[in-house]
């Protein structure tokens, strides 16, 4: 494993280390287990896996991909990094036989391939595991995992005991539990990613490709993905790892491959690299990541949270947030933290105590009443929940401020056109046309756009669910400013739940963590650090300054 | 592994057997229903339970269940087949209209040629849905007309009267063995063998695959368009098949047979217990659903209530099973986060 040029203290990978060489023992039996009995698929030539020259790839008039290459060795894990639009997704889909590439050369095994279909490159030996998870809900695991190729009995019927049986046996080796004759619905991302692993392992793939597979996974689930991928590298494995988080990059992967605008940029041992060659090389100029000033005039309470419990979900939550500072909300997800983001905001009912916003209380259960005391919600999941993405960019951002915008009981086109122009000017969205549909914006510019849409509404509390989720690294820089500006010169209050530590330490003038739905720590922009969050998160180590002490009078045990 | 693990593990074990054990039960949870209604007007009326009576709600429910079974393979890879009212009403009248015109025409002939005309239509609705990639819904509501108005234009004003059947077909909709009519036991074991290949083969399989998640089953290379046009085509073979049942049944056939059943299939489908946006539910569920409507129906006439609130009492089921999955998936969700809760680390 190799930590690149990172100092190996300044990031919880060392204790992940450490919990997976103490895992070695288990590990070894299952390797082995594993090269038994891989049949011909496995079989490995001498040269590389899998070798992708000058693909190229267009959609009409867009080039998704210019120059694309890869090249994979046996036994390594090999990064692929670049900005949303870079082509990685493009490739990825080549590889899994979705796309056919328009021109260039596929080697796997050292034959050159053409993988016209999911069966294709299924047969090739490479496993894809998509970034959008591609779960049956109502199949049970063990039909999710053999979904195509199930083993058949006589008279071609499906033989749902030998298929029930290998999943056990695949499910055992990775060392997780999950029972194949469950149904997929209310599997966690982290489960449906093993289920995955366990059909590239079903497979007998000797080629696994990882389509962005940490983005929706706490930082623990993330120790645990990567044990399972280290464990099937040193089996000889090749992985192709697309990540958004460098981190994590450096911390499991050998070499890595930089694309940028549909074209490769550089192939490179991780060795000697640190991330800003990675950052710079992604996006072809210097990004120069200013770090959070600690915050300049903090104002009066504008957010009051008291004794906020919602039962099974989060007990006796208690916090504060001034006008002009940015509070951050860590800890692993399933924590909490959005489920009382959502309480706030009215959008799930509270069992027990008061939100008020500028000294006026808020009704339980109403995102009525919290709209109009000037609070607004930009949710985690922007294009299920943050944005009508078949509407038009202009009404999406006029739509929370419909009632500024109306003229005699109707809406007028011009008034909300010329209200969308300004805020769209204002953020700096990159659209084609303001008429166009949310759905043609990249990831980033969405994000924008719901913040447009809250902004245009003048807000004093401003409540962001993982702000830069699946956003690449120059318009990620772009919304921690847009931000940071908000508070420190429009003295909006921001309640901000995050993931990304290197985000929370950016970002928060004060960052709250929680853990089993209670707040268990809070440190100021001074005292926080990746190892102190982790460790209050996780419950690990109990002497953290800053810990919250959770044995007070009162206290319901979840 | 540390205890975090064990703990996350066992997050994922015991809420997901309540969600199998509640959807299992809706699906069982129909015949309860059946039954209490039964007993219920039983109760206050005897005579529902006449051998007569019985024999009619079974030959009833017998064509709704059989055009169910096509239904609730269009709908599990969420599509929905509404041409089925006007597919019957075709086959009825052309497959009885043969033993006018083709003089001692053997009746495995008229059935294969009622199956024939239904296959037509299905091939023409699953061409378009599937190949050409525009929504079912639209094309069979299309189809509903056209196929109703090719009926019409044949017909004219003319019909197709009892007496001019022969015996034996007549004979199909009406012999039974102790109080069951044969042809219901043999549309039961075609809806037998339609729910175990729908669960038991991978064609089967693929469509719950579909209906479950069109974009993951592109991803792995599932034949979409193949299984969506089989099913359309096997629904409409299906209504071909149920017109000619229904022509023996009846007897008198014009260019009305079968108006309207599309929509009483799709509630008996779906308070079957098959999930309106697909994935999920069983041809028996679903020929359940049908037996569930066709009882209603007649126990509403035994108790004296007026069969023109026998539309109302099918709507109100409907909008019943409907609110009942929604609640049920609501209630699940929300016990399911609680536990997957209290057992995190």
């Amino acid at each position: 494993m190799t930590v690149g040029g990172l100092p190996p203290d300044n990031s919880p990978s060392s204790l992940q280390r450490v919990a997976y060489e103490g895992n070695r023992g288990p590990g070894g039996a299952v390797q082995q287990a594993v090269l038994d009995g891989a049949p011909g698929l496995g079989e490995k030539a001498p040269g590389p896996p899998l070798i992708l020259e000058h693909a190229t790839k267009s959609f009409g008039a867009v080039h998704a991909l210019v120059d694309g290459n890869i090249e994979l060795h046996w036994g390594e894990t090999h990064g692929l990094v670049g900005e949303n639009g870079a082509g990685k997704s493009t490739l990825v889909k080549i590889l899994a036989g979705v796309h056919m590439p328009d021109s260039g050369r596929l080697l796997v095994n050292g034959r050159e391939m053409r993988l016209d279909g999911p069966a294709a490159s299924r047969a090739a030996g490479i496993a894809v595991i998509h970034q959008e998870a591609s779960v049956f809900p109502d199949l049970s695991v063990a039909e999710n995992v053999f979904i195509g190729r199930e083993p058949l009995r006589s008279g071609r019927r499906i033989d749902f005991k030998t298929m029930n049986e290998e999943i056990a046996v695949i499910v055992e080796r990775l060392g997780v539990r999950l029972d194949p004759r469950r149904i997929a619905k209310g599997l966690s991302v982290a489960d449906q990613q093993i289920m995955e692993i366990a059909k590239a392992l079903s497979l007998n793939a000797s080629i696994i490709v990882m389509d962005e597979p940490t983005a929706a996974l706490s930082a623990h689930e993330v120790d645990r993905l990567f044990e399972i991928v280290e464990l099937l590298r040193r089996e000889g494995t090749a992985v192709l790892f697309i990540s958004h988080r460098l981190q994590e990059v450096f911390d499991i992967c050998q070499r890595v491959t930089v694309m940028r605008d549909g074209r490769h940029v550089f192939t490179k041992p991780l060795a000697g690299l640190v991330a800003d060659d990675l950052v710079q090389a992604m996006v072809g100029r210097e990004v120069v990541d200013r770090s959070a000033g600690a915050s300049q005039q903090i104002g009066d309470v504008v957010l009051a949270v008291e004794h906020l419990s919602r039962e099974g979900v989060f007990t006796d939550v208690s916090f504060s947030v001034h006008s002009g500072e940015i509070v951050v909300i860590a800890g692993l997800v399933g924590s909490g933290r959005s489920e009382v983001a959502r309480a706030i905001f009215g959008i799930d009912r509270r069992d027990a105590g008061s939100v008020s916003v500028k000294g006026r209380p808020l009704r339980s259960g109403s995102p009525t009443d919290a709209i109009a005391a000037g609070v607004g919600f930009v949710p985690e999941d922007r294009r299920q929940q943050g944005l009508v993405m078949a509407m038009a960019i202009d009404r999406n951002i006029a739509l929370a401020s419909h009632d500024h915008l109306k003229r005699k009981g109707l809406i007028w086109g011009a008034l909300e056109r010329g209200f969308a122009a300004d805020w769209a000017s204002r953020l700096r969205l990159k659209y084609g046309k303001l008429s166009g549909n949310a759905s043609t914006l990249s990831g980033g510019n969405q994000q924008k756009l719901v913040l447009a849409k809250w902004l245009g509404r003048n807000p004093s509390l401003l409540i962001i669910d993982e702000p830069t989720r699946g956003i690449d690294v120059a318009t990620k820089a772009e919304v921690h400013r847009l931000l940071e500006r908000l508070a420190a010169e429009e003295g909006v209050a921001i309640l901000m739940i995050s993931s990304e530590l290197p985000e929370v330490l950016r970002m928060g003038n004060r960052t709250l963590v929680m853990r089993e739905g209670r707040l268990a720590a809070e440190f100021s922009h001074s005292e926080v650090s990746e190892e102190r969050i982790v460790a209050a998160a996780t419950g690990q180590i109990h002497d953290a300054p800053g810990l919250v002490t959770t044995d007070a009078p009162g206290h319901r045990a979840p | 592994m540390s205890s975090q693990d064990t703990a996350l593990i066992q997050a994922s074990g015991s809420p997901q057997r309540l969600v199998d054990t509640v959807f299992r039960l809706r699906e069982y949870g129909i015949i309860v229903v059946l039954i209490v209604f039964i007993a219920v007007t039983t109760g206050i009326q005897p005579r529902f339970l006449g051998q007569q009576n019985i024999k009619f709600v079974l030959l009833n429910a017998t064509i709704y269940a059989l055009l169910a079974l096509g239904e609730t393979m269009v709908v599990v890879s969420r599509q929905m087949d509404l041409s089925v009212g006007s597919v019957l009403g075709l086959s009825a009248y052309v497959s009885s209209d043969l033993f006018g015109q083709v003089h001692g025409i053997p009746i495995p002939v008229v059935f294969l040629v009622g199956i024939g005309i239904g296959l037509a239509c299905g091939v023409v609705n699953g061409a378009i849905t599937a190949f050409a990639r525009v929504p079912g819904l639209v094309v069979t509501l299309a189809t509903l007309y056209i196929i109703r108005g090719v009926d019409i234009s044949i017909i004219g004003g003319g019909e197709v009267v009892a007496s001019s059947l022969p015996a034996h077909f007549s004979a199909i909709g009406s012999d039974s063995v102790v109080g069951v009519p044969y042809i219901t036991i043999c549309v039961a074991i075609i809806i037998a063998i339609g729910t175990y290949s729908l669960r038991s083969f991978r064609a089967g399989r693929e469509l719950y695959a579909i209906g479950s998640n069109p974009e993951a089953a592109r991803l792995v290379g599932i034949p979409i368009a193949r299984r969506v046009f089989s099913a359309y085509a096997i629904s409409g073979a299906i209504a071909g098949l149920a017109g000619v049942i229904w022509a023996s049944f009846y007897g008198t056939v014009d260019s009305t047979a079968g108006t309207g059943y599309e929509l009483t299939v799709v509630t008996a489908v779906v308070v079957g217990g098959v999930a309106i946006f697909g994935g999920r539910g069983s041809a028996a569920g679903a020929a359940f659903g049908a037996l569930l409507l066709s009882t209603i129906a007649t126990a509403l006439y035994a108790l004296g209530v007026s069969p023109f609130w026998d539309p109302a009492f099918d709507g109100l089921l409907l909008v019943l099973a409907i609110t009942l999955d929604r609640g049920i998936a609501l209630r699940l969700a929300e016990v399911m986060r609680k536990r997957t809760f209290r057992h995190e680390p």
